[in-house]
C-alpha cells in the first residue's frame, strides 16, 4: 500500500513500532473525564432530564442528611429562568450542615461519599450525583457552583464557589468566604445549567410532587421558572426511624469485594475476621465455612491467597447462614403509602402492603405495593406505574426494570382488568410499587429502574397478587351489587304497572295505586335486603390541586393561532 | 262462577297479600308435553299440576304486570260484552308503557297464561283468535243463528259446489243434521279439493275436514261435537311424516301441552288414523322424501317426551319404522301411480282394514 503513495513520505522508515505509537497515546482516564463524555450514564442525556436529575441529587442529599441527623427535613427548592435554555437551581435544607474541609470533595469530587461504603437503607448510594450535576453545569455554562452551609446556631456558614478538575478528578475552589447565615444549620447549592422546564410525567414538579407522596414528614417549598410557588406541606411529625448500618451479609459478598475486605481488616484470624466483618456469623458458622473451605479458623487473613479466599467463597455458600436482619429497612409503611395515593388520585378503592423483608445477594430488601382503583381514572388505558427506591420517585424509563416486568407478568384477569399476553394490564388502576433496601441494584449509575433479580421479581409479584386479590374481591362485589341494582331498578320499573292494573282490576280509587306501590317497593326491600354502596368515590384526602401538579398544561393555545384568525 | 268474578278473585288475592306486606304471587300450570299426563280413560292429555310462579323477581315481573293488564283488559271486554283478537289485545298492549308487548307471540302467551290460571276458554274471556276453524264438505247440515236476529240458518255442506262451509272460530251454539256414515278430517286443502271436486263424499257418504295443518281449537271442538252427538267415527289423514303424526293427529285426538287446562273439551279422543303409515309407504311403493334432521329430532322427541307415544306400542312402532326407512310420503303422493288412485284404490282400501290403521 505504502508504494502507491505519489510524495514518497511513506517511505521514510518508522522511527517507532506500532505498539510504541499506541502506547503514547495510552493514558489513565480520569473518572470525570470518563463521566464527562458519558453524561447520559447519570442522567444528563438530555436539557430536560439534567434539570430533573440534579433537582433529584440535591433533594434527596438533603433527605438522607436530615433523616441522619433526625432532623425533620424542611427543603426549599427554586428554579430560575437565566436566559432561554440557562437555569438557576437553588435547593436549601435544614440538615445538620457539612462540615468545612469534606465541602469541596462532596461537591466538586466524583465517587466521592459516605454511602457507598456502608450499607444502610439511603438515597443517595454511589457519591457520584451531586458532583455530576456540578460537572455538567460546569460544562454547560462555566460557571462554578455556589455552596454555603453551616454546622450549627454558634458556628459560622462557610460560602465556597467549585469547579472540578476533570482532569484529575479534583475540586478546584474559586472562592471560598465565612458567610453571615440567618439559619441554625443546614445545606444551600446553587447550580447555573442548561435544561429544558417542561411539566409533564417527568418533570421536576411531578419528582417533588412524588416525593412528597412517600415522605409524608417533609415539607417542600418549591418555586418553579413560572414563578409559582408549591407548598407540599408534611403530613406527619415524625421522622422515620433512621436507617441501621449492617455490615454485609456473606452470602452477598462478591471475591474481589472479599479480598479487599481480607486485605484491610484488623482481625488476626480468619474465624474473628468472619465474625467481625459479616452479619449472622458467629463462631459455629465461621467454623463451619473454614471447614467447608478446609482452612484452618486460625488462618492469618493476611496470609489468605487468591485461592484460598475462593475456596472460602465457596465454603460460604455451602454453609447455611441465616438471613440478615431486617430492622435496618424503614419502609413507608401501609397506612401511609394509602395516604399518599389517596391525596393523589381519586379512586373508589384503595389497598396497600407491606411484605416482610427478604434477601437479594445477602440485602435484606423491602417490597411495598399499593394500588388504587376506579375513580376517573380512565378505563381503556395501560395501568398507570410509580415506582420508588428507598423513598425516591423513578420518573424514567418505565417500562424497564423489575417493577415494569413483575406487574407485566402477573395475570390481572382474576382481578378484573384487561391484559394481552405480557403485557401491562389495562384498566382504571395505579399501581404504586416501592423498594427499599441497604442496597437498590439500579440497571445504570443514573438509577432509572431496579436490575431484574428474581428475588426482587418474585417479592414484588406476591405484593401485587396480595392487592390483586382484594382488588379482585372488590371488583366482584361491584359487578355483584351492580347486577342487583340493575335488577332492582328492572323491578321497580314494572312496580307501577302492577299498581295500575291491580287499581282498575279492583275499581279502587286512583291513589290505592301509589299505595300498593310503596307496599310493593317496601316488600322488594325487605325481601332482597340492603344493598352495600360499592364504586362511589368518596374521598375527603384528594387533593386536586395537589394531582394536577406536574400535569401538562393543556389550556394553553398554541403560538399563532391568534395571527390567523386576524 | 262468572270469569269476572273469577278474575277479580285472583286481583283481591294479590291486593290483601300487598296490603299484609307479603310478596305477592301469580301462579299459573306450566303450558307444554312435560306437564301433562295421558288419561287413557278419557283419552287426553290432562294437567299434571305443576305451577310456574310470577312475583317480584327480575325474571317474572314483567309477566306479572302484564298478566295482571290482561286480566283487566279481558274484565273490561266480558263487561262491555266485546271481543278482541289476539293480534288486537297486543296492539291495545302498546298503551301499558313498559309492560307492552314487543312481538305479539309474546301477548299470546300471557293470554294462554290467564286462560289456564282461569282454567276458561280464550273466548271465555273475550279472546279470539285470528285462524279460520277449518273447511268442510259433505252430508251435514249444520244449524246456525242470524247474529243480529238470532233466528235460525240452516247450512247444507252438500249444496257448496266446489267451495266449502267454512268453521267459526266459536262453535258451542251449533247444530248438526246429518246422515253421513264417517267423518274424514284431511290434513292438506290440496287433497281435500280433490276429494270434493270428485264428489268423494257422495260416494263413500261422508263429512270431509280440511284441517289446513294442525287444527284450530274451534275445528277439534267442531269435529269432537259433530262426532259425539251424531256418533260418527273420525278418520284422519294426514302426510306420512313426523308432523302429520305427532302435530296434527296427535293435537287433534289428545289435546296439546300448550292449552292442556281445555284439553278436555278440545280433543276427539275416537279418532283413527288412517294413513299415510309408514307402511303405506311401502305397501304403495309410494314416492318418498328423505327424512330431514329436523323430523328425526322430532321423532325422538316424541319417543322420549310425548305421553301419548308412551301409551301407544303401535306407534313407537310406526315411528321407529319410519327413521329405519329414513323417508317420508305426502298425501298426494298417489298421484303417482293415478290422479284419482287415492280415490279409487288407497281410501277405500284403507278404510275397510282397521288393523292397518293406527290408534
Amino acid at each position: 500500500m505504502t508504494q502507491t503513495t505519489l510524495n514518497g513520505e511513506a517511505q521514510k522508515p518508522p522511527k517507532q513500532s506500532k505498539a510504541e505509537e499506541m502506547a503514547l497515546k495510552q493514558r489513565e482516564i480520569s473518572v470525570a473525564a470518563f463521566f464527562e463524555k458519558n453524561r447520559h450514564l447519570l442522567g444528563f442525556d438530555n436539557p430536560r432530564k439534567a434539570l430533573l436529575t440534579t433537582v433529584k441529587e440535591a433533594v434527596d442529599n438533603s433527605l438522607d442528611a436530615c433523616e441522619e441527623a433526625e432532623i425533620l427535613p424542611e427543603i426549599i427548592v427554586e428554579m430560575i429562568e437565566l436566559s432561554e435554555n440557562k437555569y438557576r437551581i437553588i435547593i436549601e435544607d435544614n440538615g445538620p450542615g457539612i462540615v468545612k474541609a469534606q465541602i469541596p470533595k462532596i461537591f466538586a469530587k466524583l465517587l466521592y461519599g459516605s454511602k457507598f461504603h456502608k450499607l444502610s437503607q439511603s438515597r443517595g448510594q454511589q457519591g457520584i450525583g451531586i458532583s455530576a450535576s456540578v460537572m455538567y453545569a460546569q460544562l454547560t455554562t462555566g460557571k462554578p457552583a455556589k455552596i454555603v452551609s453551616k454546622t450549627g446556631p454558634k458556628t459560622q456558614a462557610h460560602l465556597y464557589e467549585l469547579h472540578i478538575d476533570t482532569e484529575t478528578n479534583k475540586p478546584e475552589i474559586v472562592r471560598d468566604e465565612v458567610k453571615e447565615w440567618n439559619k441554625d444549620s443546614g445545606t444551600r447549592i446553587e447550580i447555573d445549567l442548561e435544561g429544558t422546564y417542561i411539566k409533564g410525567n417527568q418533570s421536576v414538579d411531578e419528582y417533588l410532587k412524588q416525593t412528597a407522596i412517600v415522605n409524608p414528614h417533609v415539607t417542600l417549598i418549591y418555586t418553579n421558572p413560572k414563578a409559582e410557588q408549591i407548598i407540599f406541606p408534611r403530613a406527619t411529625e415524625v421522622v422515620p426511624v433512621p436507617a441501621k448500618e449492617i455490615k454485609p451479609h456473606p452470602y452477598g459478598v462478591e471475591l474481589g469485594v472479599f479480598i479487599r475486605m481480607l486485605k484491610y481488616t484488623e482481625s488476626r484470624t480468619l474465624q474473628s475476621f468472619l465474625t467481625s466483618e459479616f452479619s449472622r456469623v458467629g463462631a459455629g458458622t465461621a467454623k463451619e465455612i473454614c471447614q467447608h473451605a478446609a482452612l484452618l479458623p486460625n488462618t492469618k487473613p493476611a496470609a489468605v491467597s487468591r485461592e484460598m479466599a475462593e475456596s472460602l467463597m465457596k465454603g460460604i455458600k455451602k454453609t447455611k447462614i441465616i438471613a440478615p436482619p431486617s430492622d435496618c429497612i424503614s419502609p413507608i409503611g401501609e397506612v401511609n403509602l394509602e395516604k399518599g395515593l389517596r391525596k393523589e388520585i381519586n379512586a373508589e378503592f384503595y389497598t396497600t402492603i407491606t411484605r416482610p423483608p427478604a434477601v437479594y445477594r445477602g440485602n435484606p430488601f423491602v417490597i411495598e405495593v399499593g394500588i388504587a382503583y376506579g375513580g376517573e381514572q380512565p378505563c381503556d388505558k395501560q395501568v398507570k406505574l410509580l415506582r420508588y427506591a428507598n423513598r425516591v420517585p423513578l420518573l424514567y424509563q418505565q417500562g424497564a426494570g423489575a417493577v415494569a416486568k413483575s406487574t407485566a407478568v402477573t395475570n390481572w384477569r382474576p382481578y378484573g382488568l384487561q391484559q394481552s399476553g405480557r403485557n401491562l394490564p389495562v384498566g382504571p388502576l395505579t399501581v404504586v410499587v416501592h423498594i427499599a433496601s441497604v442496597w437498590v441494584p439500579f440497571t445504570s449509575e443514573s438509577k432509572e429502574a431496579i436490575a431484574h433479580y428474581s428475588e426482587i421479581m418474585k417479592e414484588i409479584r406476591l405484593a401485587i397478587q396480595e392487592c390483586g386479590r382484594k382488588l379482585g374481591s372488590y371488583v366482584n362485589k361491584k359487578k355483584r351489587v351492580g347486577a342487583e341494582l340493575k335488577k332492582r331498578s328492572y323491578i321497580e320499573k314494572y312496580i307501577p304497572h302492577v299498581g295500575d292494573a291491580l287499581k282498575d282490576l279492583l275499581e279502587l280509587k286512583p291513589e290505592a295505586s301509589e299505595n300498593i306501590q310503596t307496599l310493593l317497593k317496601e316488600i322488594l326491600e325487605e325481601q332482597r335486603g340492603k344493598v352495600a354502596t360499592v364504586g362511589v368515590v368518596d374521598n375527603p384526602d384528594y387533593d386536586e390541586n395537589f394531582a394536577n401538579i406536574g400535569k401538562e398544561d393543556k389550556e394553553e393555545k398554541p403560538e399563532g393561532e391568534e395571527n390567523e384568525s386576524n | 262462577m262468572k270469569v269476572t268474578d273469577k278474575i277479580k278473585e285472583v286481583g283481591v288475592e294479590i291486593y290483601n297479600s300487598i296490603l299484609k306486606k307479603k310478596q305477592p304471587e301469580l301462579s299459573s300450570p306450566i303450558r307444554s308435553l312435560s306437564n301433562v299426563k295421558y288419561d287413557t280413560k278419557n283419552g287426553f292429555f290432562e294437567l299434571t299440576g305443576k305451577m310456574k310462579l310470577r312475583t317480584l323477581t327480575a325474571a317474572t315481573i314483567k309477566t306479572f304486570a302484564q298478566t295482571l293488564r290482561m286480566m283487566n283488559l279481558s274484565k273490561e271486554l266480558i263487561e262491555k260484552d266485546d271481543i278482541a283478537t289476539k293480534r288486537e289485545a297486543y296492539y291495545v298492549s302498546k298503551n301499558w308503557g313498559d309492560a307492552r308487548f314487543k312481538e305479539q307471540p309474546e301477548s299470546d302467551s300471557v293470554m294462554d297464561d290467564v286462560e289456564a290460571m282461569l282454567e276458561v276458554n280464550r273466548e271465555q274471556i273475550g279472546f279470539i283468535p285470528e285462524e279460520k276453524g277449518g273447511d268442510v264438505a259433505g252430508q251435514l247440515i249444520v244449524v246456525d243463528k242470524d247474529p243480529d236476529t238470532g233466528k235460525e240458518i240452516k247450512i247444507d255442506c252438500t249444496k257448496m259446489g266446489t267451495g266449502a262451509y267454512s268453521i267459526p272460530s266459536s262453535v258451542e251454539h251449533l247444530k248438526f243434521e246429518t246422515n253421513a256414515k264417517f267423518i274424514l278430517a284431511i290434513e292438506t286443502a290440496g287433497m281435500f279439493q280433490r276429494l270434493v271436486k270428485h264428489n268423494y263424499w257422495r260416494k263413500s257418504n261422508a263429512i270431509l275436514i280440511s284441517m289446513g295443518g294442525v287444527p284450530t281449537r274451534a275445528c277439534r271442538r267442531f269435529i269432537r261435537r259433530m262426532s259425539d252427538e251424531l256418533n260418527l267415527p273420525v278418520y284422519v289423514f294426514t302426510d306420512g311424516d313426523p308432523y302429520g303424526f305427532l302435530n296434527i293427529y296427535r293435537t287433534l285426538k289428545v289435546g296439546s301441552g300448550n292449552a292442556a287446562h281445555i284439553n278436555k273439551y278440545f280433543c276427539v279422543p275416537q279418532a283413527k288414523f288412517i294413513g299415510v303409515t309408514p307402511q303405506d309407504i311401502v305397501d304403495y311403493k309410494l314416492p318418498t322424501h328423505p327424512l330431514k334432521d329436523v323430523d328425526i329430532k322430532r321423532v325422538k322427541d316424541g319417543v322420549k317426551n310425548d305421553p301419548f307415544v308412551h301409551a301407544h306400542k303401535e306407534w313407537q312402532k310406526a315411528l321407529k319404522q319410519m327413521v329405519a326407512m329414513k323417508v317420508r310420503a305426502e298425501q298426494q303422493a298417489f298421484a303417482a301411480h293415478d290422479l284419482n288412485y287415492v280415490i279409487d284404490t288407497y281410501l277405500p282400501e284403507k278404510l275397510k282394514d282397521s288393523k292397518k290403521w293406527l290408534p
